[in-house]
């Protein structure tokens, strides 16, 4: 099946009568990312101990997170969920809401809104597509007024996280997978598509639709950009 | 007082026109941001602009006349009510070309109109930029266009460009007897008054396309900005003889139903240059030793700078323009006189047409200030504007060859021309048939998210622009047998585009004698400065 996906030529999909603007979140849309909110459960999250545990945990941890981030994206997300390990589901979510108000909102770029609403005026289905986890997303995508969202999501064992991700994992050329399937589901043409990312880990999605669009970049993508022509934003 | 030589020369009509003999100078002509000099074979005829109008003698009272005795319409001073709400509409960056030295004469009218305001109680006064799908103006710009003190007292809450994508920002009225679609900014349309200062630089500006035009959105524009409506205009420089006019008069005529539209419109003349490039004002008859040396100077210092910083000295190189007129009133009247100051002021009678036209192409167009003359806008020079600027019959014969000198260099400003990047590397090598850019991908490019999000938030042409840009060229296109770039520095440019490339002039020259024959004539036109001709067949 999904081999069947990955098939759909560009050639098949203007035959599609749909298109969708598919957005990355963590550095495109909010300034914040999957460690911020880790960060923030973890500080909010069972007793004094457990808190302080976690938190010393994360702090010892953080140059890791930044060199897996840079080595592999698929081993650093690996790595970095087992964090949420022995996590309770029911708190996650109640949690999720708070993070959501106190350090999501206030970190959506200023210039957010009128890009996903442009993108909506022009026809186009809205969908974030982010390697954080989906209960720490929807509240965003709730507010933002996406119509799907996808993300990755935390397996739970009898009410408590077990630290490892239901694959596929949603990160670097696995986004263009989900992507291209997701528009064999949806009647929706790739190269009547947009897709939009800070960035150059991103590099697979933003191939696999017709309009893509690097969003305050990292180097390595403007300096794709450049090269391929497409358009630059700043939404910040 | 001028002596009697001097005033013999400036009113005497033959002399814009010198046919090249064996002694005669070379000629001066841009070649993008350098100047090149070069001997043209003998015969060529060599037109030559005017010799700038005088300016008025006092510019405020000349305003002041003007809206006080305004051509179809009350004065101005007994149209404002106090707590009315007014609009002042203002041309954007694109005019005039090069920018003018401060202050501009948007500046001086506004003093005086935004006085005679609040002495008449109006407080309700919104500065709108007409800048319809061109590129925001950044706030230095709009600064340095009306001046300190009502930048601070209006910016930004009150001093703005138009938004042509904003979904509240436009108001859609009825239609016109063509189906065309009549849409207007929001706060013009709900105003008591909207006043609109224009700067005239070539008669293809003003009258009804600026209300019509500048303060529209794309929905309304695609009534005449299309490959049709170009094909079907004559020149779009004559209005008389524009298909291009006739459907901005349609859709001008109405909005003065639905608005009360006081317009202010000036006349510039063609004083472009001043100390030290002076010499671009002369023909190369008049040179002086001390202008020789100028040129030689400047092209050697030209020839040791990087392209970008060439480009930074020009633009900073301001125009010291005089105004010629000033004319208030209702949109037809007042543009008709406005129309006839800048005929005065361009109009080059010339007997006959050419089998070769060759232009000296400059570095500027209306729309790449303080940016970048992209491949897009060499064509839309060479094809729209300079091709254009007739009164109704082209130059150029039907099949001939428009030769013009620039080196078609591959650079795009990302931030000003972001759709022309798209345009011009995946649209144009598909096809360069303008309807069929149209029907396929206009709309597109016009929707897309990205694009809209540029223009309304960044600096950039809106997504239609590129298209806009091709379709300006359509008449051209349609009209000349052959367009050779001189001095293109690449190959693709002038493939992609559908033109020829040589080195040098004297190699245009040979093949376009090549393709219109031994005997073909030619014309140069010496421009800038501005000149429009008036070809007698």
């Amino acid at each position: 099946m999904k081999h069947e996906h990955a098939m759909t030529s560009p050639s098949e999909a203007p035959k599609k009568a749909g298109k969708a603007a598919f957005f990355d979140v963590d550095g495109t849309l909010i300034s914040t990312n999957v460690v911020h909110a880790y960060g923030f459960y973890a500080m909010n999250t069972g007793n004094y101990l457990g808190i302080a545990k976690r938190s010393l945990s994360t702090l010892v941890n953080l140059p890791v997170f930044g060199v897996l981030n840079l080595v592999d994206r698929k081993i650093f997300n690996e790595y970095f969920y087992r964090q949420y390990e022995g996590l309770s589901e029911d708190r996650l979510f109640t949690l999720s809401r708070d993070l959501f108000t106190d350090v999501i909102k206030p970190a959506i770029f200023p210039r957010a809104q009128d890009l996903i609403d442009q993108a909506r005026r022009a026809g186009c289905k809205v969908v974030l597509i982010t390697g954080a986890l989906d209960f720490t997303m929807q509240p965003l995508a709730r507010h933002l007024g996406a119509d799907d969202l996808i993300a990755n999501r935390m397996q739970f064992v009898g009410g408590f996280a077990t630290g490892k991700v239901i694959p596929p994992i949603i990160e670097g050329a696995n986004k263009a997978n989900v992507i291209r399937e997701y528009c064999e589901a949806h009647d929706i043409s790739l190269v009547k598509s947009f897709a939009y990312s800070d960035s150059a880990s991103d590099y697979a999605m933003l191939t696999a639709v017709g309009r893509p669009t690097a969003v305050n970049p990292d180097l390595r993508l403007r300096a794709l950009a450049r090269s391929y022509n497409w358009p630059v934003l700043d939404l910040r | 007082m001028r002596p009697l030589k001097t005033l013999k020369k400036l009113y005497d009509d033959e002399s814009h026109i010198i046919t090249t003999e064996k002694g005669s100078p070379p000629r001066v002509m841009f070649y993008g941001e350098d100047f090149w000099v070069e001997d043209l074979p003998v015969g060529t005829r060599v037109i030559c602009a005017r010799p700038p109008l005088e300016g008025v003698p006092n510019l405020k009272a000349a305003i002041r006349y003007a809206i006080n005795h305004p051509e179809g319409m009350d004065p101005l001073h007994a149209l404002l009510k106090p707590g009315m709400k007014v609009t002042v509409a203002l041309d954007d960056i694109s005019l005039p070309l090069p920018p003018m030295k401060t202050p501009d004469v948007r500046q001086a009218v506004l003093e005086i109109v935004l006085e005679l305001l609040a002495d008449s109680g109006v407080d309700d006064v919104h500065l709108v930029i007409a800048n319809a799908l061109h590129r925001r103006m950044t706030e230095a710009e709009m600064k340095r266009m009306v001046g300190q003190t009502i930048f601070d007292a209006y910016y930004p809450d009150r001093y703005y460009n138009h938004d042509a994508e904003d979904p509240d920002g436009i108001v859609e009225l009825e239609r016109t007897s063509h189906n065309e679609v009549v849409a207007i900014n929001r706060r013009a349309a709900e105003s008591d008054l909207v006043i609109y200062v224009n700067i005239n630089l070539v008669p293809m500006d003003g009258g009804h396309k600026s209300v019509g035009t500048g303060l529209t959105n794309y929905e309304s524009l695609r009534a005449h900005h299309n490959p049709q409506t170009i094909r079907d205009s004559d020149s779009y420089m004559e209005p008389g003889r524009s298909q291009l006019h006739r459907s901005t008069e349609r859709i001008g005529r109405v909005i003065d139903q639905h608005c009360k539209v006081f317009h202010i419109e000036t006349t510039i003349n063609n004083r472009m240059f001043e100390e030290p490039v002076g010499f671009l004002m002369k023909k190369e008859e008049d040179f002086t030793e001390f202008d020789r040396l100028k040129l030689q100077s400047f092209k050697y210092a030209l020839s040791k700078m990087p392209r970008a910083l060439k480009r930074k000295m020009f633009f900073n190189i301001y125009a010291p323009y005089e105004v010629t007129g000033v004319f208030a009133g209702a949109t037809e009247p007042t543009h008709q006189k406005t129309l006839e100051m800048s005929w005065k002021q361009y109009s080059v009678p010339v007997q006959g047409q050419s089998d070769i036209v060759i232009f000296g192409m400059p570095y500027v167009s209306p729309y790449n200030v303080n940016s970048i003359l992209n491949p897009l806008l060499v064509q839309v020079m060479a094809l729209g504007y300079l091709y254009n600027l007739n009164r109704g019959v082209p130059l150029v014969k039907k099949g001939g060859v428009i030769i013009f000198t620039h080196p078609c260099y591959d650079e795009f400003d990302p931030e000003h021309h972001a759709p022309y990047i798209e345009f011009f590397n995946r649209l144009l090598p598909e096809t360069r048939d303008a309807v069929k850019l149209e029907h396929k991908y206009e709309r597109e490019f016009a929707k897309n998210p990205s694009y809209v999000h540029l223009y309304r938030k960044g600096h950039a042409y809106h997504g239609a622009h590129p298209f806009y840009m091709w379709y300006w060229g359509e008449n051209g296109r349609q009209h000349v047998g052959k367009v050779i770039a001189a001095g293109a520095e690449n190959n693709h440019v002038p493939a992609i585009m559908g033109w020829d490339r040589t080195d040098t002039l004297s190699e245009a020259i040979e093949e376009a004698r090549g393709f219109m024959g031994r005997g073909a004539s030619i014309s140069f036109v010496k421009i800038p400065p501005i000149l429009q001709t008036d070809v007698r067949l």
